[in-house]
């Protein structure tokens, strides 16, 4: 597909606005429809539409597939990390309210860090279930 | 006949429902049958979302102009759902995949044969 | 919503698995449109990317693993039929209880969802509901589908992991 100019002139055009899409998306989730799963999902879709059309072992430059294997593990630490934060300055697990000065802004910043835990988690395991289906087909 | 219009919707994802379950149980592709699995799925988050719906609400999210507000927890269930089932379909279809290198075929009848089961 | 009911009975019949799953992609954009007349943008956002995205991907990519084309089935397909039909008679008695469509009095909309909606603005400050429910209200079950989600990589990288350089073809152990 390499070959194909008009699909590789438009992915590389189309591809990064994907990109800023879901991370406008991620963080723009407590305005508007949004938040950490569509985020990660669109962020997934453009590494995969990246790796369709310019080839896997293009993707594998990209993005190594040890270092996007240990980010599905480091999204959910960075969860799992503000419940055990929230416990260790004496609220409850995953009371956000006890995180800054004042509640609301607790609330705030527990959401913020949740959906990024999640959009990571989300946007790394597309990637590494599409790169193990293409280099097993690669491979036989 | 208001009986109808009120609950026309909830038929309809019955019968989609149906159909899923139709390709399920009927079909031994096993390829086809996550397909009817993944149908069945989809009619029965179109189900929980047409609850949700209340006449004359807006989309739930806090807006100065509008008065009622369509309910947001089905919303929520729903997207846990949706993104639980795409994990569950990623993995059936790995499955798949190692199943078709095991016994190099993906019809079921074929692989009770070569399993040797009565 | 019939061109939901068409694609779908489309998809039972036809043979050619590539189309099917093309069908299937579409199946889940017209869902995601539909989802976007019932006030639930967050979700028919997630079904359009989830369903006619990734899971057509995923799919194409088993297709092109294994096979294209389905065998004509020699099962008895009356059974299946009739078993269908039956289950069918008996959710439809069953919805004939339900609330109907978008009546604001039903059950599910007069106990939480009110509570909900009043006090988010003072206890989480976020004007979309649904993500100040998701992470915030109900943050534990999203740790919990999290895990799922992470679950699922973990176990499609074992069954699809494979090391090139010590394996041999035709000599691997299917396990």
């Amino acid at each position: 597909m390499k070959r194909q100019t008009i699909l590789r002139v438009v992915s590389k055009l189309i591809i990064p606005l994907i990109l800023l899409f879901a991370l406008y998306v991620q963080f723009h989730g407590d305005y508007g429809p949004g938040g950490g799963f569509q985020a990660g999902v669109i962020f997934g879709a453009g590494f995969v539409l990246y790796g369709l059309v310019f080839g896997l072992e293009a993707l594998r430059r990209v993005a190594r597939p040890a270092f996007v294997e240990s980010l599905i593990a480091f999204g959910l630490l960075l969860y799992a990390g503000v419940g055990v934060v929230s416990m260790l300055r004496g609220g409850n697990f995953l009371d956000y309210g006890v995180l800054a000065h004042d509640p609301v802004h607790g609330q705030h910043l527990g959401i913020l860090l949740v959906e990024l835990g999640v959009g990571i988690t989300v946007a790394a395991v597309m990637i590494t279930i599409f790169h193990s289906f293409a280099a097993r087909g690669d491979a036989r | 006949m208001s009986t109808i219009l009120g609950l026309y919707n909830y038929w309809v994802v019955i019968v989609l429902m149906m159909t899923g379950f139709y390709i399920v149980i009927s079909r031994g592709n096993l390829i086809k049958k996550v397909i009817g699995l993944n149908i069945f799925q989809t009619s029965v988050f179109l189900l929980y979302i047409s609850m949700g719906k209340v006449r004359g609400g807006t989309a739930p999210i806090l807006d100065g102009g509008a008065e009622t507000y369509s309910n947001p927890l089905p919303s929520v269930l729903i997207l846990t759902a949706i993104v639980v089932g795409v994990a569950t379909t990623a993995v059936a279809l790995a499955l798949i995949v190692r199943i078709k290198e095991a016994y190099d075929t993906v019809e079921e009848d074929e692989i009770r044969e070569l399993d040797g089961a009565p | 919503m019939t061109l939901l009911v068409c694609t779908a009975v489309i998809v039972t019949r036809l043979r050619n698995l590539f189309a099917t799953v093309m069908l299937t992609g579409i199946y889940s954009f017209l869902g995601a449109g539909w989802m976007l007349l019932l006030d639930a943008p967050d979700v028919a956002f997630t079904e359009a990317s989830v369903g006619a995205g990734i899971s057509t991907v995923l799919m194409l990519a088993t297709l092109a693993l294994t096979t294209h084309r389905e065998k004509r089935s020699e099962k008895k397909q009356w059974l299946a039929l009739l078993l269908v039909v039956l289950t069918g008679a008996a959710l439809v008695y069953g919805t004939l209880d339900m609330p109907h469509y978008g009546d604001p009095n039903a059950p599910i909309h007069t106990h939480v969802a009110p509570r909900y909606i009043e006090e988010s603005p003072e206890e989480v400050g976020v004007p979309n509901i649904v993500t100040a429910v998701l992470a915030s209200y109900r943050g534990y079950d999203t740790l919990g589908e999290t895990t799922v989600i992470f679950t699922a990589g973990i176990a499609v990288l074992l069954l699809l992991r494979r090391r090139r350089e010590s394996r041999r073809r035709g000599a691997e152990d299917p396990r």
